[in-house]
């Protein structure tokens, strides 16, 4: 599965009830849906996933306000990651 | 380090300690001993017989930018219109409503209309999950819960365990297709305006709220208040906010929690004041925005909230105008001396810490405009109030510095009146006459008081508390989970987070997809607060020989501390 879709899906089962829908630049952060310390479980999914170690000063609310930042975020660590 | 204040409320805090008497406060809120007090009509009513009707009481800013400001009419009249909503569906006085809501306009006129009809209302915190949920509603018996569209999923998944809740009342729904069963779409705005509502005849003990709270044992208590609280929560807004006519004040705190109803509802509206909510959460640059914005003059935040705010640094401050700013509060845990020291710096006003518990309902140590503050204190006891820091036999320590158990002398206008259904849990809180605030503390030779940490096992986190209990019951559902033990472990920003001891079951083996399993599985049935955010896997906890579960060696454990006294642990 692509990066973005299995990253669409995690949010979708976690931290949304069913019939809500997330898109590539929905704020996940600003609209309430993870919160700072929902966040946490966010980073750890994706360190898991993506065999990275995001650092506290790179783990900002605002680079995990979109799916498209959080790939962004990946990609900075780990540039090979599908 | 001197606050700027001239000219603040209290003025001498030496003589207001001198002077205090509660009849001072009966004569300002104009209460003849007797008369029917309710906190829904002080907030509404009263002010608007003052002719501050068409003042703004409420400024609230939606998660989209979208601004709506509320008069003190308006509020008067939604909130008349809640009390007969409720009273039309058979609601009666003493019954609880819960309040399970976002921060939108609907909670706050909600939340005065149930005071109005002298029901009991008990917020619940909007990040909850069903178990939560289930758990303290169950405890109530409420009977009614004011919800919104998002929310009452999750309510829904607690209803099967809920017998006594009759009426889901739904507000701001966009489509009434999507409401199931006996659930009631309402919105107050549309409604026919409720001219006339007469308030409950409450007395000074007739109780208000119930707000949850965590101990060391046991799932969540509730801590009953009553509607005399206002005189606490009035006299401490007033002198310690320094709130004047012309104030916006904004309160951070989430109404789920005591301080967003002390002192985001209570304390501001009994005093007439217009204050601002935000529908967002913590964002740097929407906070920065919002004070500049709407001009706030006096806000009251938290040290997590400050931290998190000190490591966006002073770049983004100076992309902002704050000065309107003029005093600034804090609560919730203690306030670090570089928190204090930097907000000087940066904003060119110190915070003032406060302390106060859920049970206390109003601020009773504090550091007060105008005096000096020394970074890192707690400050000094609220005037009518006497504190002490006591020594094991539960009689006050005399020699300075030397720390002890923080106790407070009762009875206090606010102070809470009984755990719900659990009078032995209550007053096992009193012994010799005072009430054990479960925190430690030491009183300086000036009188400042130092905390110095918790009594108990309670985990605070971010400033509010989790019951190591109902982290590690939650857990025992998990399919891997054999047993557990739950205790705080120091972090930066949150003060501790929650961290777990994890022994598996046969079957299962350690791992990090595993971890972030539990992680979320308590963070959906319980609150993000509650999430462990450190996973340890033990082979065995630690336990007396009565199979109590030694959270204390874990704690020492995690810190590197001496682990004591283990002649009770049990032997392999």
């Amino acid at each position: 599965m692509a990066m973005q879709d299995l990253i669409i899906e995690y949010i979708k089962d976690e931290y949304l009830e069913e019939d809500d829908e997330v898109g590539l630049d929905t704020s996940l952060i600003t609209s309430g849906i993870v919160d700072s310390f929902s966040m946490v479980s966010l980073k750890t999914f994706i360190e898991n996933k993506y065999d990275i170690s995001i650092p506290d000063e790179k783990a900002a609310p605002e680079a995990f306000d979109t799916v498209r930042k959080i790939i962004d975020l990946v990609h900075e660590f780990n540039p090979d990651a599908t | 380090m001197n606050s700027p204040n001239k000219g603040t409320n209290i003025g001498s805090y030496e003589e207001r300690v001198k002077d205090f008497a509660w009849e001072m406060i009966s004569q300002e809120l104009e209460y003849e001993e007797g008369a029917p007090l309710n906190i829904g009509w002080y907030c509404t009513d009263r002010i608007c017989g003052q002719g501050l009707g068409a003042k703004t009481a409420l400024i609230w800013e939606s998660t989209q930018g979208e601004v709506r400001k509320y008069t003190f009419d308006q509020m008067r009249l939604y909130s008349n219109a809640f009390a007969k909503l409720l009273q039309e569906l058979g609601v009666k006085d003493s019954e609880r409503v819960a309040i399970y809501l976002d921060r939108v306009p609907s909670l706050y006129f909600s939340l005065l209309g149930i005071l109005k009809l002298g029901a009991i209302a008990v917020p619940m915190f909007s990040a909850f999950g069903h178990e939560a949920l289930q758990v303290r509603l169950g405890n109530c018996d409420a009977v009614a819960c004011i919800t919104g569209p998002r929310l009452v999923r999750k309510l829904r998944k607690a209803m099967p365990e809920l017998p006594a809740l009759k009426h889901v009342i739904v507000v701001d729904v966009d489509n009434e297709g999507k409401l199931k069963g006996d659930e009631m779409a309402y919105s107050v705005e549309d409604a026919p305006p409720v001219e006339d509502f007469t308030a409950f005849p409450a007395t000074k003990e007739t109780p208000s709220l119930l707000h949850y709270t965590s101990g060391t044992t046991g799932q969540p208590k509730g801590a009953l208040h009553v509607h005399g609280s206002i005189f606490s929560q009035y006299i401490t807004t007033k002198w310690v906010m320094d709130l004047k006519p012309d104030d916006v004040y904004w309160c951070t705190a989430d109404p789920g929690w005591v301080t967003g109803i002390s002192y985001g509802v209570i304390g501001p509206w009994s005093l007439g004041a217009t204050q601002l909510v935000l529908e967002v959460g913590f964002i740097p640059a929407r906070w920065y925005a919002a004070i500049e914005k709407h001009r706030v003059t006096v806000w009251y935040s938290a040290p997590t909230a400050i931290r998190l705010l000190m490591r966006e640094g002073e770049e983004i401050v100076k992309q902002y105008d704050l000065s309107s700013l003029r005093h600034l509060c804090s609560v919730g845990e203690p306030l670090n001396p570089e928190a204090v020291i930097w907000s000087e710096k940066v904003y060119g006003l110190p915070f003032h810490d406060t302390w106060w518990q859920t049970e206390t309902g109003a601020i009773m140590i504090t550091n007060y405009p105008g005096m000096e503050v020394r970074p890192g204190s707690m400050g000094k006891p609220f005037p009518g109030t006497a504190a002490a820091v006591l020594d094991d036999r539960f009689e006050p320590i005399t020699e300075p510095n030397k720390p002890g158990k923080l106790a407070l002398k009762p009875p206090w206008a606010s102070m809470f009146r009984e755990y719900w259904g659990n009078r032995a849990i209550y007053e096992s809180k009193f012994k010799n006459g005072w009430y054990i605030t479960g925190d430690r503390a030491r009183i300086d030779e000036d009188g400042y008081y130092w905390f110095e940490g918790r009594d108990d096992d309670v985990i605070n986190t971010g400033g509010h508390l989790v019951a190591p209990f109902e982290v590690e019951s939650a857990l025992l559902e998990h399919e891997a989970v054999a047993e557990s033990a739950a205790i705080g472990t120091p972090d930066q920003v949150n003060m501790e987070v929650v961290k777990v001891y994890v022994a598996l079951k046969s079957g299962f083996e350690p791992s990090k997809d595993l971890e972030l399993s539990i992680m979320n599985f308590v963070r959906k049935r319980l609150s993000p607060l509650a999430m462990p955010q450190i996973i340890e896997f033990v082979d065995k906890l630690p336990k007396t020989r009565s199979g109590k579960i030694m959270r204390r060696v874990l704690r020492a454990m995690d810190r590197g501390e001496p682990i004591g006294d283990i002649s009770t642990l049990e032997d392999d």
